[in-house]
C-alpha cells in the first residue's frame, strides 16, 4: 500500500509538471497582455512594466523561471492586486472555497446516498417517484440558477439568510446548497441504480435466509456494497464544485479562489490563472488519490498488498 | 416417524407484464426428522418456488394464494415477519446455487458465518467468532483460525460452497434446504460436497430437501425423491421406488436421460421431447399429456389424481387407474423393474 501510495504521489508531480507546463505555453499563446487595455501608458512605460514582470525575456527562459520557481512553491507575483504573490492570493482565499466547497460535498454525498437508498429500498413506490423528481432537479438545475433562486427567496425576499455576506456559518447555507444540488443528484441515481441491483443479488438473499431484518440486511450488507460504485463519481463530482464555486461565489461575493479566478480571468492577469489553474490541477489529483485509497478501503478485492489472488 | 414439516395444497402465482403465471398449482408433501427428501424435475417446474415459500424469500411479484406450510403444526404463512425472521437461518436455512456469488464480497467469512448466531442466539460476538471458526474446520475448510478475516474472493468455488454450508448450519438448524448446491461446481467438487452433507447430517441431524435437476446425484443422498412437473408434484416415494419401479411416464423420461453405471459409455441418451406447458394459461388436464407418448383422452381432459403404488409410493397418472389399458414402458425401465424384484419388491 505505501508503495502504492509512493508511485501515486511520484504521479502526481508528473502530472502537474506536464499541465503547468501546458498552461504556461496556452498563456503565451493568447492575444493580448495585462496591459493591453491601458492606452494611457506610454511605450517607455510598458518597457519597464514588461521588465519588471520579465516579459521582455525569451519565452523560453520565462518558462524555466516560472518552473524553477514553481519548485520552490512560487507561483510568480500577481500584475493586479497589488502584486501580490500569486501563493499569498491564493492562502487568503482558501478557507472560504474549502468550506463551502467540502460542505456542499458532504451534503451532497450524504443526502444523495440516503435518497438513493431510499429510492432502491421503496423501488416503484411513490418514495421511489418522488426521490427520483428530486435527483433530476438536481441534476439538471445548474449550480448558478439555483443560487440565483435561493438568493431571490430565502435572502432577498423571506430573509432568512443574508443576500451576499460572509461572516459565519449562517452565510454558507444557501451557497453550500446551491453547490450541493448536482452532487446530490449525481449521487441519488448512481446510488438507486447500483443499490437496486444489488438487492436482487444472491447474497442479499442469503443474508435474508439468515434471518436479518430488512433494515439489517440494508445496514450490514447492500449499503457497503452499493457504496462501491459510487465512490468512483467523487472525483467528477468535485470537479464540477470546483467550476460550479466559481460562479457561486461571485452570486454571493464570497471571498474565494473561484472568484479570484474569474477576476483574474476578466483582468488577463496570467500569473494568477496559471497558479490557479495548477492549484486547481492538484486539488483535483489529490480528490482522486484519496477516492483510490477509499476505493480500496470499501473493497477488499481490489485492496493492494493484501495478497488478494484476483 | 416425526414429521417436522408439512406442506399442504401449495398454490404460487406470480404477477407479470403477461399476465398471471401460476408457477406452483397445488403441492403437497411432508419431511420427517432427519431424512433427506429429493425434489427433482426439469427447469422451470418450480422447485425453487416450492423450497423458497417456506421461507416466504420470494420475489415481490409473487403471491402464495393457496396452502398452508406446518412447521411442527403452526402455520408459517400466517406468521409476521419478525416471527418468520425468528425462523430463518436458525430452525430452518437455506443453501444456495452459486457459491460464486451468495457470499457478500465485502464482509470477512468468519463473520458471515458467524452472523446467524449474532441474530439468533444471545452470545458476545467472540463466542460467535470461535464457533464460526470449529464450523469452518467442521466444513472442511483447512487451518480456519487463519482464514477469518479472508474475504470470499480469495476461496475456491468448492471452499465458497462449504463456506456457504458453515453458515447455513452454524445454528444447528432442524430444516436444511439445499438448492442445487452443486449444480455449479464441477464434478468432483460436487462429490465432495454431497459427502459433506450427508456427513453434516449424520453429525447434526438436521433433515435436508436436497434439490437437483440431476437424478444422477439423487441416490447418493435421499432417502424420498418427489418428483416435480409444471408446478405440481407427478410421483412420489423412496430412492428405490423411484429408480426400480417408477409409474410416471415423466419419471421414465427423466430416468431414461440419466446416464448410469448400467448404461455403457456410448449408449445414447434420451431426453424428453417437447417443451414444458405455458403457466400463463396452465392446461386443463394433464400438464404432461402433450409431451407424453402413453397419453389417453382422460389427459386432456382432466388432471389425474394421485394413486397409490406401495405404502409410501403414489404416482399421478391416469395409466394406474384400474380401468387404464395395460402399457409396456420402455425397454430401459422394464430392466429397472426386474432390478427392482431383484431387490425384493413387487413391481407392476
Ligand atoms: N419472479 C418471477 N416472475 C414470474 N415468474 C417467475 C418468477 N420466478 C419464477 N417464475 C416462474 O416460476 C416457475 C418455476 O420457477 P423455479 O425457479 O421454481 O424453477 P426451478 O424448478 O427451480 O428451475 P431451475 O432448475 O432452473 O432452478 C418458472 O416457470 C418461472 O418462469
Ligand atoms: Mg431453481
Amino acid at each position: 500500500m505505501t508503495k502504492y501510495i509512493l508511485k501515486r504521489i511520484l504521479y502526481l508531480f508528473l502530472t502537474l509538471f506536464i499541465i503547468a507546463s501546458l498552461t504556461f505555453f496556452l498563456m503565451k499563446m493568447l492575444p493580448g497582455t495585462p496591459f493591453s487595455n491601458q492606452n494611457r501608458m506610454s511605450a517607455d512605460q510598458l518597457k519597464i512594466v514588461k521588465a519588471q514582470y520579465g516579459l521582455d525575456q525569451s519565452v523560453g527562459v520565462q518558462y524555466v523561471r516560472y518552473m524553477v520557481g514553481l519548485l520552490h512553491g512560487n507561483l510568480g507575483t500577481s500584475f493586479q492586486f497589488n502584486n501580490e504573490p500569486v501563493t499569498a492570493l491564493i492562502g487568503q482565499r482558501l478557507a472560504p472555497s474549502m468550506q463551502i466547497g467540502a460542505q456542499a460535498m458532504i451534503v451532497g454525498t450524504v443526502f444523495g446516498i440516503l435518497l438513493g437508498a431510499v429510492a432502491a429500498i421503496r423501488k416503484n413506490t411513490w418514495v421511489d417517484t418522488l426521490a427520483t423528481f428530486i435527483s433530476i432537479l438536481g441534476l439538471s438545475i445548474p449550480s448558478f440558477v439555483l443560487a440565483v433562486l435561493l438568493q431571490f427567496y430565502l435572502a432577498y425576499k423571506w430573509k432568512i439568510y443574508p443576500v451576499a455576506l460572509w461572516d459565519n456559518f449562517q452565510s454558507s447555507i444557501l451557497p453550500t446548497l446551491a453547490l450541493s444540488a448536482l452532487p446530490l443528484g449525481t449521487v441519488a441515481r448512481f446510488m438507486r441504480t447500483e443499490m437496486v441491483d444489488v438487492m436482487s443479488s444472491d447474497y442479499i438473499e442469503l443474508a435474508k435466509s439468515k434471518g436479518n431484518s430488512s433494515w439489517r440486511v440494508v445496514a450490514k450488507h447492500a449499503l457497503r456494497n452499493s457504496l462501491i460504485p459510487v465512490v468512483t463519481i467523487i472525483g467528477p463530482m468535485a470537479v464540477s464544485v470546483m467550476t460550479g464555486s466559481m460562479v457561486v461565489e461571485n452570486i454571493f461575493s464570497i471571498p474565494g479562489i473561484g472568484e479570484q479566478f474569474v477576476k483574474s480571468i476578466t483582468t488577463n492577469d496570467y500569473p494568477t490563472i496559471m497558479g490557479l489553474t495548477i492549484f486547481y490541477s492538484f486539488l483535483l489529483i489529490i480528490v482522486y488519490l484519496i477516492v483510490d485509497i477509499l476505493y480500496g478501503l470499501i473493497d477488499p478485492r481490489i485492496r493492494l498488498g493484501n495478497g488478494g489472488k484476483e | 416417524m416425526d414429521k417436522i414439516l408439512e406442506v399442504k395444497d401449495l398454490h404460487v402465482d406470480f404477477d407479470t407484464y403477461n399476465g398471471t403465471v401460476h408457477a406452483i398449482r397445488g403441492v403437497s408433501f411432508h419431511l420427517n426428522a432427519g431424512e433427506t427428501l429429493a425434489i427433482v424435475g426439469e427447469s422451470g417446474s418450480g422447485k425453487s418456488i416450492t423450497v423458497r415459500s417456506i421461507l416466504q424469500l420470494l420475489a415481490s411479484n409473487a403471491t402464495i394464494s393457496k396452502g398452508e406450510i406446518l412447521y411442527h403444526g403452526d402455520d408459517l404463512l400466517q406468521k409476521s415477519e419478525k416471527e418468520m425472521n425468528n425462523i430463518r437461518g436458525n430452525k430452518i436455512s437455506m443453501i444456495f446455487q452459486d457459491p460464486m456469488t451468495s457470499l457478500d464480497p465485502t464482509m470477512t467469512i468468519g463473520k458471515q458465518v458467524a452472523e446467524p448466531l449474532l441474530i439468533h442466539n444471545n452470545v458476545s460476538k467472540k463466542d460467535a467468532m470461535k464457533r464460526a471458526e470449529e464450523v469452518l474446520r467442521l466444513v472442511g475448510i483447512p487451518n480456519p483460525a487463519a482464514r477469518m478475516k479472508d474475504y470470499p474472493h480469495q476461496f475456491s468455488g468448492g471452499q465458497r460452497q462449504r463456506i456457504v454450508i458453515a453458515i447455513a448450519i452454524v445454528d444447528y438448524p432442524e430444516i436444511l434446504i439445499a438448492d442445487e448446491p452443486t449444480t455449479a461446481l464441477d464434478v468432483t467438487v460436487q462429490a465432495e460436497i454431497i459427502d459433506l452433507l450427508r456427513e453434516l447430517q449424520q453429525k447434526i441431524g438436521t433433515a435436508i430437501i436436497f434439490i437437483t435437476h440431476d437424478l444422477g446425484v439423487v441416490a447418493g443422498i435421499a432417502d424420498r425423491v418427489a418428483v416435480m412437473y409444471a408446478g405440481r408434484f407427478v410421483e412420489y416415494g423412496s430412492v428405490e421406488d423411484i429408480f426400480y419401479n417408477p409409474q410416471h411416464p415423466y419419471t421414465w423420461g427423466l430416468l431414461d436421460s440419466m446416464p448410469t453405471l448400467d448404461t455403457n459409455e456410448d449408449a445414447r441418451l434420451n431426453s424428453i421431447p417437447g417443451t414444458p406447458p405455458n403457466l400463463l394459461d396452465p392446461p386443463k388436464g394433464d400438464a404432461f399429456a402433450p409431451r407424453n407418448a402413453y397419453a389417453m383422452q382422460i389427459d386432456e381432459e382432466q388432471q389425474p389424481p394421485f394413486f397409490k403404488v406401495s405404502k409410501n409410493h403414489f404416482a399421478a397418472t391416469w395409466l394406474l387407474h384400474p380401468d387404464a389399458p395395460k402399457v409396456t414402458p420402455p425397454a430401459a425401465i422394464l430392466n429397472r423393474f426386474k432390478k427392482f424384484e431383484q431387490l425384493g419388491g413387487n413391481a407392476k
